[in-house]
């Protein structure tokens, strides 16, 4: 029977984990740093345990919903602290759960030579503590609360590494960025809460999420308490706190940059979890924003776009991680796509399954790192022969990112493809079209830019690593970059490492299909088609269809990903082997890596510069528009007004304090004078006005 | 003699007192002016006594003196007031080397 404090627990156990780490661990036993990463394994497993059993009984029709406690009365608000349950918040569980403590026990192998371990899972533990939070929470505030939460633990793990000042600057934009789009939210909020009284009338607290879902729904007289331009606009604040988290354009230029932090960081925050709260917020109030085309199509135009940017970004990257954080940004404009064209149940799905492979592919670039020092793939190459676990382990991410069956990758795309070629009522057919066309062009260069990272990381000849890295920054007189380590030892990942990436790649493997099973009856007690099914249940306000599986989109999806892949194949396996023999020198120019790309010319340097985006924020908008017209303005303003109100007071009382002074001669005489002349003013004074007062 | 002749004759001895006063630089003139200007407040007083009094006031014996008592205070604090001004003027003299009023404003600043 799941009664409230054990759901609570869920929440709580990794919050207590945060608290014994930075209370007691952190203080007094940081010697043994090993012991907060333990102790926050076992409040996961727990977390984990206990979500999968909430996951089954809620999907049995156990009865889980609790009533919410009163926390604050301001005036005729009541802000509450609730659970709400719903398949959303049972799926998010078992994802963030899982995902976070397979990382965790990663970490212990990867976070092992660092002094500043405990500190590093006080974070974590924190981290993971809003983020369960946030998928618990049934008010707005409570909700926005752990939204800002999971705000400042992610900015806390990018910076984690605070003496290196890429690091800290990476921090600081992921949380300024973030919070550019966090203020729409907080105003969508804000005019929530200001519209008390109307739903009170009709009995409904404005700050529950339930009510709000019931307050945007059509009444039976027409209209509704939420609706019509109104709704528009808090819907599209919540979008823009969801793009803000999710890295979807304009705002996904923060989530490259957070690649600065340690890797596993980036696979639980950057690909798997946090990001993915961007996608969660807008399903969390899908209710609303089914109620609303004009949203919708902003949010399914905005995913597609970003869906299809920041793929063609992820083609020039030399950073493996930051391939990977490109193609995080990718799949979560997939994620936004879907959920803008109607398909909300694809959206959640590709949510379930991206969260292990993109972990997986993370996890597998920190082995990467670990054995060759670097990040960047100019100076790796032809690992497979020494990490062959790790090659295969990333072979299946990247393979299930690329959508080829039947890893999980190709089940969840394949229906966000279905739902976007089939579109829905919900939005116009022609957006449906776009994203469709948006998508399959992402398909193509997924494909490129992931097997682009394999080829050049674990195929061709090894390129020196981080030690080359290292020389030949030394050689164009620069400081290497601080990431780069000189330690190469061309070997596999110790078993901590490795075994949590089986088991994400056992994820990756089954997840797709074990969770939604096609064509026949059930699987281990699975029935088919059993997450769509239960994700529909979540759309409690009109009807949602779950596209099925869909042999036309699956075999052109594959199609254009084969032809990515060979693409990736020709220009960097096949053409490179051809032209070796034709260099004389030829064993020294295999240091050198030909890239195929620059070729493109303008167009290679367009997207190497990140489409010039960091430019535009940070020279145009930051340093043109706020520092100096804005700034400049305020600076105007502060000196000519500011400053001038001030002065001119000053020069008054000044002024007059000078001409008073002439007065102050120091000649008695002249005082005399002067007294003598006011007594003399008095005297005719009172004879000529002194009959008045006389009577 | 008549209260005006007396009157007049005390506000001519005013004005020169005050005109010296006021237009004298050295302070020993001043202090004359000074004298000047009390003895026709003096003179304002008895003769104001002598022929301004009420009736009322004259009947009582007492009352009647009360401007020649007035006259007499006032000689009174005017010695004393020449007795300390003169003291002062040593005092300035000795320190400023000079007894030109106008040059007396070190407490300006």
């Amino acid at each position: 029977m799941v009664t409230e404090p054990l759901v609570w627990a869920i929440f709580f156990l990794p919050l207590l984990s945060f608290l014994l780490i930075s209370l007691v661990i952190r203080p007094f036993l940081n010697r043994y740093g090993w012991l907060s990463g333990g102790l926050l394994i076992v409040a996961l497993a727990v977390s984990f345990g206990l979500s999968i059993w909430v996951l089954r009984q809620h999907n049995q029709g156990a009865d889980l919903t609790f009533a919410a406690h009163t926390w604050l009365e301001l005036g005729d608000a009541s802000i509450e602290l609730g659970l709400l349950l719903d398949p959303l918040t049972t799926i998010m569980l078992v994802v963030v759960s899982g995902v976070s403590l397979v990382v965790q026990i990663y970490s212990l192998g990867y976070m092992r030579h660092d002094p500043g371990i405990a500190r590093y899972y006080a974070y974590m533990s924190l981290f993971t503590a809003s983020m369960l939070g946030l998928v618990l929470s049934a008010n707005i505030i409570q909700l926005y609360a752990f939204w800002e939460l999971v705000g400042i633990s992610s900015y806390l793990l990018i910076g984690f590494w605070h003496d290196r000042p890429a690091a800290a600057a990476a921090a600081k934009k992921a949380f300024i960025v973030t919070r550019i789009g966090d203020v729409g939210f907080l105003l969508a909020i804000i005019y929530l809460f200001f519209q008390g009284a109307e739903f009170a009338a009709a009995g409904l607290n404005p700050l529950h999420i339930p009510d709000i879902w019931q307050a945007a729904q059509p009444l039976a007289t027409g209209g509704a308490i939420l609706g019509g331009a109104a709704l528009t606009w808090v819907a599209l604040g919540i979008f823009a706190g969801a793009a803000g988290k999710s890295g979807q354009f304009p705002l996904h230029t923060w989530l490259p940059d957070a690649m600065e932090g340690p890797t596993p960081v980036s696979a639980l925050i950057h690909a798997a979890t946090m990001v993915a709260a961007g996608v969660f917020l807008v399903a969390r109030f899908y209710p609303l924003f089914q109620e609303t085309r004009e949203a919708l199509t902003v949010v399914a135009l905005v995913g597609g776009f970003t869906a299809f940017m920041a793929a063609t970004l992820g083609l020039v990257m030399n950073d493996i991680k930051r391939v990977m954080a490109y193609s995080t940004i990718s799949q979560l404009g997939y994620m936004m796509a879907a959920l803008g064209v109607g398909a909300f149940g694809p959206a959640l799905f590709h949510l379930f399954t991206h969260a292990w492979f993109k972990a997986l592919l993370f996890l597998g670039a920190g082995s990467v790192n670990h054995a060759s020092g670097t990040f960047n793939m100019r100076y790796m190459g032809g690992l497979r022969r020494q990490m062959p676990w790790t090659y295969l382990l990333i072979l299946i991410g990247g393979l299930s990112l690329v959508g080829i069956i039947p890893l999980a990758g190709f089940w969840s795309k394949d229906e966000i493809l279905t739902g976007a070629w089939l579109g829905s009522d919900l939005v116009d057919p022609w957006v449906a079209r776009v994203v469709f066309g948006l998508l399959l062009a992402a398909v193509l260069l997924t494909a490129f830019y992931t097997f682009r990272m394999i080829f050049l990381t674990f195929h061709g000849e090894f390129r020196g690593g981080g030690a080359q890295e290292i020389a030949d920054a030394a050689a164009r007189q620069e400081p290497p970059p601080a990431s780069v380590s000189e330690e190469v030892h061309r070997a596999e990942s110790p078993l901590v490492m490795v075994a949590p990436m089986l088991l994400l790649g056992v994820a990756a493997i089954i997840a797709g299909y074990l969770a939604n099973p096609q064509w026949v009856k059930s699987i281990l007690t699975i029935p088919a088609h059993w997450f769509a099914e239960y994700v529909e249940s979540a759309v409690i306000f009109g009807h949602l269809e779950t596209p099925h599986f869909n042999f036309m989109i699956a075999i052109i999806s594959t199609l254009v990903a084969l032809a990515g892949i060979g693409l990736a194949w020709l220009l960097y396996q096949l053409l490179p082997s051809r032209q070796a023999p034709e260099g004389e020198e030829g064993e020294e120019s295999q240091g050198e890596l030909a890239e195929p790309l620059t070729k493109a010319g303008p167009l290679h340097t367009l997207l190497s510069r990140k489409y010039f985006a960091d430019e535009l924020y940070e020279d145009v908008l930051v340093r043109r528009g706020f520092y100096r017209a804005f700034a400049g303005a305020v600076d105007w303003l502060d000196r000519n007004w500011v400053d001038g109100l001030v002065d001119f007071i000053a020069g008054v009382c000044r002024n007059s304090g000078r001409l008073l002074a002439q007065f102050q001669t120091g000649q008695v005489q002249f005082y005399g004078a002067v007294i003598v002349l006011g007594a003399v003013l008095i005297l005719v004074g009172y004879l000529i006005f002194g009959a008045g007062l006389r009577g | 003699m008549s209260l005006e002749t007396m009157l007049i004759v005390a506000a001519i001895l005013f004005a020169i007192g005050l005109y010296g006063a006021l237009a004298r630089s050295n302070v020993i003139a001043v202090f004359m002016s000074i004298e000047l200007m009390f003895n026709a407040v003096t003179l304002t007083v008895v003769a104001l006594a002598r022929y301004a009094a009420p009736l009322a006031i004259r009947e009582d014996i007492g009352s009647v003196l009360t401007g020649q008592v007035f006259a007499v205070f006032i000689i009174t604090v005017a010695a004393a007031e020449i007795a300390l001004g003169l003291g002062i003027v040593f005092a300035l003299y000795r320190s400023a080397e000079s007894v030109n009023l106008s040059e007396a404003n070190r407490l300006r600043h």
